[in-house]
């Protein structure tokens, strides 16, 4: 199981939990299984099948956004850090 | 209300001035639950790289209605760079701090220091300051704050002192250590 980081927005979905613990070998699986879990993150995650614009998913060091998007792969010991991903005009 | 040090309101200004006509973006951070900015932790604008390829965006034009699709770069939008900001979240995090404000900057000339669309889209932080700068007067800048909630912004007011130590606050408040 991967540990995932939660950001303090999304910690209504994980009953205020800032760490869980959540199963697969990509980013995609990660975020299924969260969400079978804690109901609605994917929502708040993913949005027309790709990753929402205002949110920075990590693996261990790395930006998905530059290394594989959904389908970078996660290991059984990796970190995986939500993070909005503070933007604006 | 938003209580500042006037030297963060001083950091946040400098930033804000030396980026122009860049928008400038940073976090103040403070101890967890305590709502008192402490520690000035300016961010470097990975919009305004020369290297980024521009935020896709659709935007109504107010005279004539047309919608305008554009990219948009640093003096228009900014994004933490996401290496700094996994940085930055790690040390927060390991220190108990959370962003009690995230300011950025306005700085074109038709641009007030009030929320845009995408400002309003993107905030995340629920129990953030979203404080705005306003720069493009050379001279005088206008600084504000906000509440931003499930996409209600809130303003209030901005109450700059010297030292959290003398600053009325409730009972249970613990005094700066400076
Ligand atoms: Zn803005």
């Amino acid at each position: 199981m991967a540990t995932v980081s939660i950001p303090t927005i999304l910690r209504t979905h994980t009953g205020g939990a800032k760490t869980v613990e959540a199963k697969g070998s990509t980013v995609a699986e990660i975020i299924a299984d969260l969400d079978a879990n804690h109901s609605g993150i994917a929502d708040r995650l993913v949005k027309d099948g790709k990753l929402h614009r205002f949110v920075n998913i990590y693996v261990d060091d790395e930006d998905v956004r530059f290394a594989g998007g959904l389908d970078a792969p996660v290991k059984e010991t990796s970190t995986v850090t939500i993070l909005p991903a503070v933007a604006g005009g | 209300m938003l209580r500042i040090r006037a030297d963060l309101v001083d950091e946040i200004v400098a930033h804000a001035r030396r980026e122009h006509p860049n928008e400038a973006c940073g976090i103040i951070a403070g101890p967890e639950g305590s709502d008192r900015p402490e520690r000035f932790l300016p961010m470097r604008n990975a919009a305004a790289d020369p290297d980024y390829p521009g935020l896709p965006n659709t935007r109504i034009d107010p005279e004539t209605g047309e919608k305008i699709e554009e990219l948009r770069f640093g003096d228009t939008f900014f994004i933490f760079d996401s290496k700094e900001w996994l940085a930055v979240h790690r040390e927060m995090t390991a220190r108990e701090e959370e962003p009690v404000v995230i300011y950025h900057s306005h700085t074109q000339p038709y641009s007030e220091a009030y929320p845009s669309a995408i400002d309003v889209e993107s905030a995340l932080e629920p129990n953030a300051h979203y404080v705005i700068i306003g720069t493009k007067d050379p001279v005088r800048h206008e600084l504000r704050s906000y509440r931003i909630l499930d996409g209600v912004v809130t303003e209030e007011e901005i109450d700059v002192v010297e030292s959290y130590m003398f600053a009325h606050t409730g009972a249970d408040d613990v005094p700066d250590r400076d």
